[in-house]
């Protein structure tokens, strides 16, 4: 489903995020990518999701170089890609509902898959209840789980998660987890970016290891860390 | 427009109603929030579609003088007093031979009066007295070939026997086209002025929607909304904006111009302004035109400037 060849990605600022990666994410996979911070881990995810243009080196999102896409191309490639922002990015003045209605809205959705989907996906992760709320009324947790159903309301190939436990709990935290999983189920990609360490090696799942822009290790139901 | 064709080629045909809806809202919502800007847009854009209104009519009337007075550029042949009926005919032919002449008309004296009372509409009975004793009198309505010929012409025919004065428009055509070029002149480049600054203040009302908005744009385009998505309700806005000022300015203009002439045709009747139905249509219809274009072109500017994707 991606690959990436040899993407080098240098900020004009001089610095180097990405550094001559290589890599390939079958469908229906759930990968971690795990790294100390300053990695690239996020700057890999915005190459993914054609927010930043590699430096050199090519990424290929269902075998289509996305690097060569041109400007009306890229919603079409981000209404297949569920993104959680490590921020949320929710919109304050809009209620759960709305929020998770505009994702579909600006894709010239009607009214009826609106009205049909949006209720369908809130109910999975559990919010139902709470759609009428404002974001600064809910928890991080709900928040992040309004992101979720943000994401997932398009029913996208890929669902990319930017350190979406950052800010929780370790019970609230696991609650995501078992969310995201089910969702992986149902044969939806998943790539995560993380620094939790127990959920990484409890969930025994191919992690991708960086550090200082380079993949220092790429494992099936891997682990956070090699040395122990 | 690239935009939406690309949404075609993607496979989602139809604009949804729902998204038609969105435009409007959006489009409406933003209006409110800056209303200030909104109401200064809306009040340039009336103040230039405004003059540009009176202008047109101006513009209009003056046309339809002068080609009045170009079609009946004649001269005049007044008769002595007393001249006999009987000489008349003769005079007719012999005007009629000189070279150049394309067309002679006898206006008796009675003929005269009557044309002259025709002339003051309504209150032809300010002339009332003057039929007992018509002081007009006998003349030969003489048209040229070529308006250039009118001096050498009316030359000749003061020559000829029984002519008491010869008239003739002096330069009177050529004065009037000269000052209404000018006019003209003057008047474009003040409504270009005002037309710029009606699109200035669009578009800065459409920077300011676009700015008091940009986190939800932001998110937009990360949700996978099209440039033309994003884009549309700030060119809604902009020419709602030139249309609502357009709007206002026809009525202003409209009203203004409709009491005008109704005045003029009561206090001075030998004047008769353009009040045809259909010429003032077509300027409405300009000037709604003109304002959504100025709309447009304001919020372009702005979205091409601050929504670059
Ligand atoms: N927009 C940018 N402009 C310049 N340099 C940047 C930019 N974004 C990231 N960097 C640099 O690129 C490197 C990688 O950053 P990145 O955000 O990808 O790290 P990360 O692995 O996501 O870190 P963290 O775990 O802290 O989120 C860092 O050195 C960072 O300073
Ligand atoms: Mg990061």
């Amino acid at each position: 489903m991606i690959n990436l060849y040899n993407v080098t990605k240098v900020y004009t600022n001089g610095a180097k995020a990405l550094n001559d990666i290589s890599l390939t994410i079958q469908k229906g996979e759930f990968v971690f990518l795990v790294g100390p911070s300053g990695a690239g881990k996020t700057t890999l995810i915005k190459v993914i999701f054609r927010e930043e243009i590699p430096t050199r080196g090519q990424v290929l999102f269902n075998g289509k170089n996305i690097s060569r896409f041109k400007g009306r191309e890229i919603p079409y490639l981000r209404r297949k890609i569920g993104m959680v922002f490590q921020d949320f990015r929710l919109l304050p003045q809009k209620s759960v509902y709305e929020n998770v209605a505009f994702a579909l809205e600006v894709t010239g959705a009607s009214g009826k898959i609106i009205r049909s989907r949006v209720p369908e996906v809130l109910n999975q992760v559990g919010l139902a209840d709470k759609s009428r709320m404002f974001p600064s009324q809910l928890s991080g947790g709900e928040q992040q789980r309004v992101c979720i159903a943000r994401a997932i309301v398009n029913k996208p190939a890929l669902l990319i998660a930017d350190e979406p436990t950052g800010n929780l709990d370790p019970d609230t935290s696991w609650e995501l987890m078992n969310l995201l999983s089910e969702i992986n189920k149902n044969d939806t990609t998943i790539i995560m970016a993380t620094h939790a360490r127990e959920i990484v090696d409890s969930m025994k799942r191919r992690v991708i290891a960086m550090s200082d822009g380079r993949v220092s290790r790429d494992e099936e139901s891997g682990v956070y860390s090699s040395e122990l | 427009m690239a935009g939406s064709a690309a949404t075609r080629k993607a496979g989602y045909t139809a604009v949804s109603f729902n998204t038609l809806f969105y435009y409007w809202r959006e489009a409406v919502n933003s209006i409110f929030r800056n209303s200030w800007l909104s109401i200064a847009s809306v009040g340039t854009v009336a103040v230039s579609l405004l003059i540009l209104g009176f202008f047109t009519l101006a513009a209009v009337n003056v046309r339809e003088f002068t080609q009045g007075i170009e079609s009946g550029l004649e001269i005049r042949v007044y008769l002595k007093d007393g001249a006999a009926r009987e000489n008349v005919n003769k005079m007719q032919a012999q005007i009629a031979g000189v070279p150049g002449v394309s067309l002679v008309d006898f206006v008796s004296r009675e003929q005269a009066l009557e044309e002259m009372k025709e002339n003051f509409g309504g209150r032809g009975d300010i002339l009332e007295g003057l039929d007992k004793d018509n002081p007009l009198p006998d003349s030969f309505r003489v048209r040229a070939e070529n308006a250039d010929n009118i001096p050498d012409l009316a030359g000749q025919l003061m020559a000829l026997n029984g002519v008491e004065q010869v008239i003739y428009g002096h330069g009177l055509v050529e004065k009037l086209v000269s000052v209404t070029r000018w006019a003209r002149l003057t008047g474009a480049i003040i409504l270009c002025f005002l037309c710029l600054a009606a699109i200035f203040l669009i578009s800065t009302t459409i920077r300011m929607s676009v700015f008091a908005r940009r986190k939800e744009i932001g998110i937009m385009v990360l949700l996978g909304a099209t440039n033309w998505f994003v884009r549309f309700p700030y060119l809604l806005e902009g020419m709602m904006l030139g249309l609502v000022g357009a709007a206002l300015a026809g009525t202003v203009v409209y009203a203004g111009y409709m009491s005008l002439t109704s005045h003029i045709t009561q206090s001075l009747p030998f004047i008769h302004p353009v009040t045809d139905r259909q010429v003032l249509l077509q300027v409405m219809g300009g000037m709604l035109g003109i304002g959504l274009l100025i709309g447009a072109l304001g919020s372009s500017f702005s979205i091409r400037k601050y929504l670059k994707t």
